[in-house]
């Protein structure tokens, strides 16, 4: 019995090795051979404009980088963004998942259409949004001003990046509320009638028991959208081209910028280092976390 | 069976006359969370509804103040179709998604299986593993990717694109596929297995029918971020490979406005997301977040 068991384990070893190559395999290659060629291509002098400058360039194109405002000004416009988008999607959709969790008419549809931008690519969300939205002559914003008004506002010259993230934050708050009303339906309702039942009003409710509750997928989807959101790229490319001036630059669009438009390879790997150890930061917490689901 | 009747009546029928007042207070708030729940989803959804309506409209319709009567017309709709190249982006975008998951399926059908069955002390690392690949920004690696690319001679073409994709998704397919497969009881498992049948033909008879509809929808989510998938797209592809994200960002040109045919492509290019979306989207937030949230 002993044996057939342990030689059990090692047939299912040599099993789990080659069912698993693959995927392993391939997921390696695809990790480490950019990484890799990243790094070292960030200690390089390379532009495929002028192909006879190459060799070591040390700490140059770092160098370069950190001494070049576009850099500080990338951060900065990544970090608002990121932290605008957050703010509104998690507040907003802690507040929409309370309200779609409430019994009421058609509760279903309702919940559809208020999930549906999610699915929408992000070119279209951000043409619809740049044209039928906020045009300031033809746009639907623009109108809805005049009727009531106001001057109309020429969105993306005078509020370039608040209009990027309106955009953005249209498209994830129905992520974050698809998430919360997920761990919603996991909610004790006899707890919510008990605290009913001692008198305990729907605010105190709210902050004392659903909040608590949400706790964890409200992390989860902080953590998840930083990920997505550090890089936020279409949205930008299709409406401001990271103008006017540097106004909507993110860091993203900075190394595109530099890779694709200006041809230099040294620089943009360097940026491309520095926004892969900003994401390891956010993503260390993720994968603790998710490792701790794991184990429970 | 008098009795029974006589109860009934007789406690519906303050209700519906409306003379308890908690009744009444319950019902006034359920009006009200269903004008506030409307209100919001109509909102959210109006950016969606106006682009479908515009596709609709002329050219000139769809610049003039915003309004919901005119005559509703297919023009854009046969326009955009009759230009060759919308079709070729949109099989571009067929080809690729579907290529890619189907892909990522084949590899990652035995992965799962082998970390959902036959679990090892390092089945736990290598998942967590799987998915600290997804925190690599693409941005990152968009220089080597690109100058590998071009080396290979895999730029615009939807080999390329395919392979990137299948990459892409696959730590999310394996850990969706593992969610799954770890929620068939083993006996079951047990039960089917013939006698000497290979790892493969277990897998192929007996596991694969079994969870075909977590399979499916794995597979649709796979789909649905592919499809919409655009940071690649737009740099990895030119002409030849572009896919419906690349042929829509090709409108953001300022040179004329030409919001019914935007309009109608974009409603072409996001309707079959749109509705494999609502279709998965319980299976979507655990294959988004690994599991974390059920």
């Amino acid at each position: 019995m002993n044996r057939t068991r342990a030689s059990g384990r090692t047939v299912g070893g040599l099993r789990t090795l080659s069912l698993q190559a693959p995927a392993v395999t391939l997921l390696l290659l695809w990790m480490i051979v950019p990484l890799a060629m990243t790094i070292w291509f960030s200690f390089q002098r390379y532009n495929l404009l002028m192909p006879g400058m190459t060799g070591f360039a040390g700490l140059e194109n770092y160098e370069y980088l950190v001494t070049d405002p576009a850099l500080w000004s990338a951060m900065g416009t990544t970090l608002l963004l990121v932290g605008w988008v957050l703010a509104i999607t998690v507040v907003g959709g802690t507040l929409l998942a309370v309200l779609f969790q409430q019994e009421f008419m058609g509760r279903g549809i309702a919940r559809v259409l208020a999930i549906s931008p999610f699915f929408v690519m992000p070119t279209v969300s951000a043409l619809v949004w740049k044209n039928m939205m906020m045009h300031p002559a033809n746009g639907v914003l623009a109108w809805l001003a005049e009727s009531l008004g106001l001057p109309a506002v020429d969105w993306f010259s005078s509020l370039p990046l608040t209009s990027i993230i309106i955009i953005v934050a249209w498209q994830w708050l129905p992520f974050a509320l698809l998430i919360l009303l997920t761990a919603m339906q996991s909610l004790d309702e006899d707890q919510v009638e008990a605290a009913r039942m001692d008198g305990a009003g729907a605010i105190a409710i709210f902050f004392y028991i659903t909040l608590p509750h949400l706790k964890r997928a409200i992390s989860v989807v902080v953590m998840i959208e930083m990920i997505f959101l550090l890089t936020i790229f279409a949205e930008i490319f299709v409406t401001t081209s990271g103008g006017p001036g540097l106004a909507t630059t993110n860091l993203a669009y900075l190394i595109y910028i530099r890779a694709l438009l200006d041809f230099d390879v040294g620089t943009a790997s360097a940026g491309g280092v520095i926004a892969i150890i900003l994401a390891n930061i956010v993503a260390i917490f993720l994968v603790r976390m998710v490792a701790k689901n794991l184990d429970s | 069976m008098t009795t029974t009747a006589g109860t009934t009546t007789a406690t519906a029928a303050p209700a519906a006359a409306g003379i308890s007042p908690a009744a009444r207070a319950q019902r006034r708030r359920k009006v009200a969370m269903a004008i506030l729940g409307w209100g919001v989803a109509l909102i959210i959804f109006f950016p969606i509804f106006w682009m479908i309506l515009t596709g609709f409209k002329t050219e000139a319709d769809a610049i003039a103040d915003p309004s919901l009567i005119f005559s509703p017309t297919l023009e854009s709709y046969t326009e955009v179709q009759s230009r060759a190249d919308y079709s070729k982006f949109a099989w571009n975008s067929v080809v690729v998604s579907f290529g890619s998951t189907l892909l990522a399926l084949l590899i990652a059908i035995p992965s799962a299986y082998s970390m959902a069955f036959l679990p090892t002390r390092r089945t736990r690392g290598t998942l967590l593993w799987m998915l600290s690949t997804k925190m690599l920004p693409s941005v990152g690696v968009l220089v080597p990717i690109y100058l590998l690319f071009r080396d290979f001679g895999l730029l615009d073409t939807r080999t390329g694109l395919t392979i990137v994709y299948t990459l892409m998704n696959l730590p999310i397919v394996v850990w969706m596929l593992y969610t799954f497969f770890k929620d068939l009881p083993r006996d079951i498992l047990e039960a089917g297995r013939m006698d000497g049948a290979g790892t493969l033909q277990e897998i192929w008879y007996l596991l694969l029918p079994l969870t075909l509809p977590g399979i499916a929808s794995t597979g649709l989510l796979s789909v649905i971020l592919s499809w919409n998938e655009a940071f690649w797209s737009l740099n990895l592809t030119t002409s030849q490979a572009a896919p419906l994200t690349a042929y829509i960002a090709s409108f953001s040109s300022p040179e004329g406005l030409f919001w019914a045919k935007l309009s109608a492509a974009s409603t072409m290019a996001i309707a079959p997301i749109l509705i494999f979306g609502w279709l998965t989207q319980k299976q979507m937030v655990r294959g988004l977040t690994f599991g974390a949230v059920k």
